[in-house]
């Protein structure tokens, strides 16, 4: 099937394929797994949003 | 290429509208600091995966290394192996998830600011800063060369016209839209590039009789590779280089390794992984993003050799001598020559979305050196009250980007797009890789370690462009000064065209190690802080 190729060329051909198969049914099994946003990441995000508006108001500015 | 001027004005026009649209969204969304730089730290896994691959993948992975591949063959695979493998898999599953919540760990807005909040180091975020916004415009250049080329050969417009309308249209929604307005008009974009892409492959299947077929034939073609290139070590197509020639060390240590490995340091794409709110929006990401790229990088890999067997059947002449010796040009005349006018429309809009995608980022990224590392944390030592005032910054950053990358661009000789490229990946891995993967999984890596990983890996490799790697000491021509023109670089033969990354990534990882373990971790409560939750 590869005959035209040699052995290297031929081995990143089967590689590409491969890593592309890794990256699908990685991402199919781990679909869902990875917990959501930490009440305390949630938390600190907030917290940083509602420190930059306070900043803003208070010079006056927006964005 | 004969387009009708009406339906071609109003395809751009509408293709404009949306763009223009998408980013106005992005304005419209962007009220804080977080959501210019970081989208909010919100944007979903379909949005964020394409955003990523269509920066990843620019006009100068399609023209610039499309043509490259014509002229050096198959092997050129490797680099989408290691696209594919280090760029998504490792990028994602691994880094990813790191920076992601280290990113929040330490509220870090950039790749710099993310480096120098590990170790608290005011230095590190400027010097990161500032190695962007040097050498950044380079691979910028690059780029924005790549999309200009295309719309010359296609339209006929001049050069520098079509520079200049690129930068405009591209800065326009990159000032007012944030990371939000380019990663809304990056979905779009790279979406359009992947079905171009898918095309572009399946057409050239066609007209070379199919894939193996058209490999057979390519390898037939062997007699009518350019004596410079043969005895360089390519002596087929369909090989690799003969093992140890110059033409092996072109490959593997500069465009497969360089640009490979280099992708996992780089900044603007780095930053995205701070832009989602969980890793289960990464794992998905890594799915599209694995298919997205062999889509892109494999098909330009694939169809840049096969180019010849068209051109060889057609003209009886190989791919580099149809398009006059310039490599950036092969890709825009092949696709001109084999696909139909009316798919020649959409292949323009995916051409131009290749390099508004990655043009994008990178002026974001320039700006954000410029704005966010160098002028709020270097000069105003992070006294900076206002939110507005920072997002003005750094919209005057970008426009300072702008400006440079149209210079150089202006000025880039021909067939440069894929070294530029390379210059740049390889340089951020140098400087960058060493202490950023420390960062991330080292807890005994301390300021000094990081700071003298970073020096080493990038004073190495600019000593390396300037004495010893010859098509850049050729240009800078510091050698040739001071033998009298006897020779261009320090070490002449096989030492020339190794690539600096090969002796800047070693080195800076010794130093990153050495000088980490020498020194004590300056802030024990502080590494606390930034592995909390990881």
């Amino acid at each position: 099937m590869f005959k035209s190729l040699d052995f290297s060329t031929t081995l990143a051909l089967l590689l590409m394929v491969s890593s592309a198969i890794l990256c699908v049914v990685y991402g199919a099994v781990n679909w869902n797994k990875g917990h959501d946003p930490s009440k305390e990441e949630v938390q600190e995000e907030v917290q940083w949003d509602k420190e930059e508006k306070k900043i803003d108001d208070e010079l006056g500015g927006t964005s | 290429m004969n387009f009708d001027p009406i339906i071609l004005t109003i395809i751009i026009v509408a293709y404009l509208a949306v763009i223009g649209f998408l980013g106005y969204l992005g304005y419209k969304k962007t009220k804080t600091s977080s959501d210019y730089l970081l989208a909010g730290r919100e944007i979903h896994p379909f949005i964020m995966a394409i955003s990523y691959g269509a920066t990843f993948i620019s006009t100068s992975a399609i023209v610039g290394f499309g043509g490259i591949a014509a002229n050096m063959g198959l092997s050129l695979i490797w680099l989408t192996v290691m696209n594919i493998f280090f760029g998504i898999f490792i990028a994602f599953a691994f880094f990813g998830k790191k920076v992601r919540k280290m990113g929040l760990n330490l509220n870090a807005h950039t790749f710099p600011e993310l480096l120098g909040r590990r170790v608290e180091s005011r230095f590190i975020q400027i010097f990161a800063g500032a190695v962007i916004f040097i050498f950044m415009p380079i691979y910028t250049a690059a780029v924005l060369t790549g999309a200009a080329r295309i719309l010359e050969t296609f339209l006929g417009i001049d050069y520098g016209i079509c520079v200049l309308v690129f930068t405009i249209l591209v800065g326009g929604y990159v000032i007012f839209g944030g990371l939000r307005g380019v990663m809304y008009t990056d979905a779009l974009q790279g979406t359009l590039m992947f079905f171009g892409m898918l095309a572009l492959l399946i057409v050239t299947f066609v007209k070379v009789g199919g894939f193996f077929n058209g490999l057979e034939s390519l390898a037939g073609l062997a007699d009518q590779i350019p004596e410079g290139l043969k005895s360089a070590g390519i002596t087929s197509w369909t090989h690799a280089p003969t093992w140890g020639s110059p033409m092996w060390f072109i490959i593997f240590t500069s465009l497969v390794l360089g640009v490979g490995i280099g992708a996992l340091s780089q900044p603007q794409l780095a930053v995205r992984f701070m832009t989602i709110k969980s890793n289960k929006e990464l794992n998905k990401a890594i799915l599209i993003g694995g298919i997205f790229i062999i889509v892109m990088t494999g098909t330009s890999f694939i169809v840049g050799p096969l180019s010849n067997v068209y051109f060889a059947e057609k003209y009886n002449l190989i791919s580099i001598a149809y398009a006059q010796g310039n490599a950036d040009s092969i890709i825009p005349l092949f696709i001109n020559e084999i696909m139909p006018t009316w798919f020649n429309y959409i292949f323009l809009l995916v051409i131009m979305s290749a390099g508004m995608s990655t043009l994008s980022s990178q002026f974001h990224a320039i700006g954000t050196a410029v704005g966010r590392d160098i002028f709020e944390e270097g000069i105003l030592k992070g006294k900076l009250k206002s939110t507005t005032s920072a997002t003005l910054i750094t919209r005057v950053g970008i426009v300072l980007a702008l400006i440079i990358t149209v210079i150089i661009t202006m000025n880039m000789g021909v067939g440069v797009i894929a070294r530029a490229t390379a210059i740049f990946f390889g340089l951020m891995a140098a400087a960058f890789l060493a202490p950023y993967v420390a960062s991330l999984y080292w807890k005994r890596l301390t300021r000094k370690g990081s700071i003298a990983g970073m020096i080493s890996g990038f004073s190495t490799s600019i000593f390396c462009f300037l004495f010893l790697h010859g098509s850049e000491a050729k240009v800078f021509k510091i050698v040739e000064f001071f033998s009298d023109g006897e020779k261009v670089t320090l070490i002449p033969g096989l030492m020339s065209v190794v690539d600096p990354l090969v002796f800047g990534l070693p080195i800076s990882i010794i130093f990153t190690i050495v000088v980490s373990l020498l020194t004590k971790v300056e802030n024990p409560a502080h590494v606390k802080k930034c592995f909390h939750e990881m």
